[in-house]
């Protein structure tokens, strides 16, 4: 948690504030090129940013299980809360490098859906679908206590899932 | 009239191939130290690498399942599996003889390659440090060979993807940067692992990939 909070999510703020900073001095001397070539930085540090302060509170240590209309709707969605689990863990277990598993809100269609994205792209942007809770599947995430075996991880993450945090932001979407 | 056994079991045998194999690690698990602990080369080899074989060997075995039933639908769908696999089959069976306790510096040929490409030793060693810490997400950098032009090129490549089906080039010395190459033991200063890996390449054998690849 120490190393992922201090050194990781920080790196991706401090990135993200200098080709913020790089981006509007291009900006300033009509540098396209720069402007554009700078994207790649701010996808993946923006990005970062973005997902890293989601997962946070995404977490607690009471973990508990979802309510209300979170669990209507993943019923709904799904069928049931274990047919959810299943899917995100078979999603996050299975993908390939480094990325992050999803479970976002399709405002269009008002129904929820698991989805990936590599590296750090951020949901909302990338795809459309509003994020309501994020599986970090980087090796940064799990691995000096998993080592390689990604699916323990993945399984006991459920363990410690803040559902009040992820209904209060489905709530939010729906507004 | 009637077929004996052996004739109705030639045509499966002969389509049986062999399956992919871990190589050998051409060391022990800690003569990379203090560079590479044996920790991480104990399970990168006999874990990451391993996995990557059994996949390759699953994912091979379901196309050829495919391929008999002529479901070309399966047989695309298993692209991704059969790339990520096969790319990390490749990379690692490359990286594991790339990597030597005493490898020494790079001579003849390759130091005159070097040289016309990159200047100097340093600015090849700078440029692919770069290119290699840079690189968002899981990937390698990697030396390369472009036949077509006779010069070295320094690239990367995301996640296991190989190098030579993905850009032509001849893969001559890969550095590994997924988190589970150095994480145990430099967490996230990738940096320093890059840095420190040169200490330990194996410049004779980036030499004969080199020279193979000429001919």
């Amino acid at each position: 948690m120490q190393l992922h909070h201090q050194k990781h999510h920080q790196t991706y703020v401090t990135s993200l504030n200098q080709a913020e900073e790089k981006f509007l001095e291009a900006k300033e001397k009509n540098d396209l090129k720069t402007m554009i070539a700078l994207t790649s930085q701010l996808r993946f540090n923006g990005g970062g940013h973005i997902n890293h302060s989601i997962l946070w509170q995404n977490y607690s240590p009471k973990g508990g299980e979802p309510e209300g209309d979170l669990l209507k709707a993943i019923e709904a969605n799904f069928g049931s809360f274990d047919t959810l689990k299943n899917g995100l863990s078979s999603s996050a277990v299975s993908l390939q490098g480094s990325g992050w598993t999803w479970l976002g809100y399709n405002k269009s269609t008002n129904s929820l859906a698991i989805a990936t994205c590599s590296n750090q792209d951020p949901l909302e942007p990338t795809t459309g679908l509003v994020p309501l809770l994020g599986i970090d599947v980087w090796e940064h995430a799990y691995y000096l206590q998993y080592k390689n075996v990604r699916a323990d991880y993945v399984k006991n993450v459920f363990k410690i899932i803040n559902w009040k945090d992820v209904a209060t932001r489905l709530a939010t979407a729906r507004q | 009239m009637f077929r004996t056994i052996s004739q109705r079991l030639l045509p499966r045998c002969m389509s049986m191939r062999q399956k992919h194999t871990l190589p050998d690690l051409p060391y022990d698990f800690n003569a990379l130290e203090p560079v590479i602990s044996a920790e991480i080369m104990q399970l990168h080899h006999q874990k990451h690498h391993q996995t990557y074989v059994n996949m390759l060997n699953q994912t091979e075995e379901k196309f050829m399942e495919a391929k008999e039933k002529n479901d070309l639908k399966t047989m695309i769908a298993l692209g991704p599996m059969l790339r990520f696999n096969g790319g990390g089959h490749l990379n690692h069976s490359i990286f594991w003889q790339n990597l030597s306790p005493n490898g020494g510096e790079p001579e003849g040929e390759l130091l005159e390659a070097i040289n016309k490409d990159y200047g100097s030793l340093e600015n090849m060693k700078n440029i692919f440090s770069s290119a290699t810490v840079a690189i968002q997400g899981s990937g390698w950098g990697w030396l390369g060979y472009n036949k077509t032009t006779k010069t070295l090129a320094i690239t990367t490549c995301a996640n296991q993807d190989p190098l030579e089906p993905t850009t032509g080039l001849v893969p001559l010395l890969g550095i590994d940067v997924w988190e589970h190459a150095y994480y145990l033991q430099y967490k996230n200063v990738r940096a320093d692992y890059v840095k420190n890996l040169f200490k330990i390449i194996n410049w004779k054998d980036v030499a004969v990939r080199l020279a193979s690849a000429k001919q």
